[in-house]
């Protein structure tokens, strides 16, 4: 893949002319002052009805508020087919692979991807073996990862099939822009996401158990001191179901689960977990755990009661597993993927492995299993402290790193201190599985608010902005065209 | 609704009316300070002991001045009931069951909370001039009351919330009746009852649960026995007794949906058993027998009533353990 020679910005060509008519006009409208201003308007919106988010480490509170650009980031329509087609493909082919993995096998026995690879990755987990999810929908909610690097080209950079936060974000980034840039939003038609949680709830109730005639869904929330507890309460209150924490449920000896009310038990059908695997039941898994409910495995292989996500998806959005993703959409479902993959280095593969250590100052490397940006390389820009313990870490244990050449993300304009500056983004669209795939118009922009940065997790000093899918070129046009009908 | 959740909309709300009525305590005790003739300290203590602060409060700091008071009150991180305490509880409360309040029922209690915090961060100012503050408490308080009222549907939750502000009501207003027993005690004898000093501390203690001017309409002059008929007994304003206990075994019928005459479990039969007392009461006798008898076995009372409800509703032991 070449590097493009200058940065890809979404709203200008390296010429400087606007990508997306309609929208820079409107935006070049609002001066500079007024952008900020709007900015300000949008943070204190955001103070005051306590939006946040949880950072690990933060010794002033552990909460913070949620950083967010007014700026939007636009993806024309025609693109955003494309997108959504390689989403829906990816989807579906990891499903089947899922199924697989935990099924039959063939994807083995047919030599197309390594046995041992998958078997060793950290999120396998062989108490799923022989499991069967309703509807054989295992992965009910997934947010995958986009980014464009300097060719123009858009290419997924990981799946997340776990528990994938950032929707509540993308439902309250929309509200505050409507809000506080209601002329910009009269000028362009953009898809609205208005619906995600009434989607949400419908796909969580068409994988109930078999036989289930009103059935009762939950969320499942490690509580108020994880991260996303502010998703967990939200997501909740939208789809008009309980928020849990684990001590609020148990299993009866049927393999039943049930919720503890001031009326007496309350059973529980479905359940949106959003906490990981390792803390989920105390009997199959860690047994320390402390947020998750002891027998929920056993009412899940029972069939009596859904997760969402399944357990063990995590081992399909393992990095290395990753690698294999194509070849996956091929043997499952007889395409080519519409989505490219980034090239990647396996260092479970010792010549790929060799090839990575003598170009630490060319790649990122990654461990096959972290999340919120942790414990990545990134060799041109890091120190040669940082390459050496990076090398030592990856020869201790190969086969949990994958390399990726390092992409020059595209940009989107940013309020910075009041200007409009250029900072590199990435994509996270959001798309759910119940009787059918679903990939929600546009998702979580994140911008890294550094300047040069391409680290974008908000853990780590990033933030995000409002993403328009653009339903119509010439908004403008249809608007007058709706005059004349209207007579 | 959920147990937990029951458990922390009560907790929340008894947080709140606990951090409004440390103000209104504070307040009836530097009224009653403007017009005291004999040692501060004496009667700063009487504060302490109506809350049963004493010992805590003695480990921590030399004397029971106004300052160190008034600080133990607000701001002390080891006084449970502090109101930075109580609100940091009622907060953490409200946050984690927050998709059962209003957007403008969490926005009030945080807040709430963020004014407090601050004030926290500047008490040596506070402290020299706590009046402001105090004010603030109440008019936080309020708030928050207000938009539970306009915006919350009366429902279970709704109940849980307000049987939790009723007990703290009532047990706080019993224990602002105290705080003219203990200031007697002290005092032993100094003023006489139906002095000049007298009616200005009655007055105070009227004034604190905002109650003056009802008083007044109902009673006219100051005695005594008119003060706790209207505390004690009085059916209509909202911070007697009486009022608080009928409006709580209410939000007890309405939780278990009893419509009958039989009590449907312990807490209700409690509450029922006090308001029948209460009822049938005279404010002649309970004088006589002795308020802060009658206080303390009340407080008692309501204890009982509390731990009643926790177990009814809130501690699960009618739940199989799993597995």
């Amino acid at each position: 893949m070449a590097a493009g020679a200058a940065n890809y910005d979404e709203l200008l060509t390296v010429e400087g002319s606007p990508r997306h008519a309609a929208l820079s006009e409107c935006l070049s409208a609002l001066s500079g002052e007024v952008l900020a201003e709007r900015q300000r308007h949008a943070e204190e919106e955001l103070l005051e009805k306590g939006i946040t988010f949880a950072v690990y480490g933060h010794n002033d509170g552990h909460e913070k508020i949620w950083p967010f650009d007014v700026v939007p980031r636009p993806i024309p329509w025609d693109e955003w087919i494309m997108i959504e087609a390689g989403l829906r493909q990816r989807i579906r082919a990891l499903n089947l692979f899922l199924d697989d993995v935990y099924g039959e096998g063939r994807i083995f026995r047919d030599g197309v991807v390594p046995e041992s690879l998958v078997k060793s990755a950290k999120t396998y987990r062989p108490e799923c073996i022989g499991f069967r999810p309703p509807g054989g929908v295992w992965t009910h909610v997934v947010g995958t990862d986009l980014v464009r690097h300097s060719d123009g080209t858009i290419y997924v950079l990981e799946d997340n099939l776990r528990c994938p936060s950032g929707v509540s974000y993308v439902l309250e980034n929309r509200e505050i822009m409507k809000r506080v840039l209601p002329e910009v939003f009269s000028g362009s038609t953009i898809a609205s996401i208005e619906d995600y949680p009434e989607r949400l709830l419908g796909a969580l109730l068409k994988t109930a158990p078999a036989g289930c005639e009103h059935p009762t869904a939950v969320v499942l929330t490690p509580g108020i001191y994880n991260s996303a507890y502010f998703e967990h309460s939200f997501l909740a209150q939208q789809m008009g179901v309980e928020l849990v924490t684990g001590p609020d449920l148990y299993v009866d000896s049927s393999d039943t689960v049930w919720m503890k009310t001031t009326r007496g038990p309350r059973r529980v059908d479905v359940i949106y977990r959003r906490i990981d695997d390792d803390f989920l039941d105390p009997e199959v898994f860690r047994a320390d755990s402390m947020l998750g409910v002891p027998g929920l495995m056993r009412a899940c292989r029972a069939g009596r009661v859904t997760l969402a996500n399944a357990p063990g998806t995590g081992v399909a959005d393992d990095k290395a597993v990753y690698q294999y993703v194509p070849a996956i959409i091929r043997y499952y479902l007889n395409e080519d993927a519409i989505l490219k993959n980034v090239p990647t280095y396996l260092c479970s593969e010792p010549d790929q492995c060799r090839y990575v250590l003598e170009n630490l100052d060319k790649l990122v490397v990654k461990p096959t299993n972290e999340s919120g940006g942790y414990g990545i390389l990134m060799g041109p820009t890091a120190s040669d402290e940082e390459r050496l313990r990076c090398g030592e870490q990856v020869r201790r244990d190969p086969r949990n790193y994958i390399a990726q050449p390092m992409l020059t993300l595209s940009t989107v304009p940013t309020v910075i201190n009041g200007r409009l500056a250029p900072r590199h983004v990435d994509l996270r669209p959001f798309i759910l599985y119940g009787d059918d795939v679903f990939v929600l118009p546009g998702g979580l922009t994140r911008v890294a608010l550094r300047e040069g940065s391409m680290i974008v997790n908000s853990s780590q000093g990033g933030g995000s902005k409002d993403t328009w899918v653009l339903l119509s070129e010439t908004p403008f046009t249809r608007l007058q065209e709706q005059e004349q009908f209207s007579g | 609704m959920l147990c937990r959740v029951a458990d922390s909309l009560f907790w929340m709300s008894r947080y709140l009316e606990r951090a409004e009525n440390q103000a209104r305590f504070i307040d009836v005790t530097s009224d009653i300070a403007l017009g005291y003739r004999g040692s501060e300290d004496v009667l700063w203590s009487s504060l302490l002991h109506a809350g049963g602060d004493v010992e805590y409060f003695q480990e921590r700091y030399s004397r029971p001045t106004r300052r160190n008071v008034i600080d133990y009150l607000l701001f002390n991180r080891d006084n449970l009931n502090s109101v930075l305490n109580c609100l940091t509880a009622a907060r953490e409360n409200a946050r984690s069951v927050r998709e059962n309040l209003t957007t403008p029922m969490w926005e009030a209690v945080n807040r709430f909370y963020l004014r407090v915090r601050q004030a926290a961060s500047q008490s040596q100012q506070v402290l020299t001039q706590p009046h402001p503050f105090l004010d603030q408490i109440k008019r936080s308080a309020h708030q928050v009351l207000g938009v539970t009222e306009a915006t919350w549907s009366q429902g279970e939750a709704w109940q849980f919330s307000r049987l939790g502000y009723q007990l703290e009501r009532a047990d706080k207003t019993s224990r602002i009746l105290d705080v003219k027993y203990f200031l007697l005690k002290a005092e032993a004898g100094r003023a006489g009852t139906g002095s000049e000093l007298d009616v200005v501390q009655w007055a105070s203690l009227l004034e604190s649960t905002g109650a003056l001017q009802m008083y007044r309409r109902s009673f006219g002059r100051i005695q005594p026995v008119n003060v706790v008929d209207f505390l004690v007994l009085s059916r209509d304003f909202p911070r007697s007794l009486r009022f608080c206990t009928q409006r709580s075994l209410e939000s007890l019928r309405a939780i278990s949906g009893n419509t009958g005459s039989v009590p449907a479990n312990q807490a209700e039969q409690r509450a029922e058993e006090v308001l029948r007392e209460l009822e049938g009461a005279r404010a002649v006798d309970l004088l006589e027998r002795g308020l802060h008898e009658f206080v303390d076995s009340y407080q008692t009372r309501l204890n009982e009533i509390g731990g009643a409800v926790s177990e009814t509703f809130f501690q699960l032991t009618g739940y199989a353990a799993a597995g």
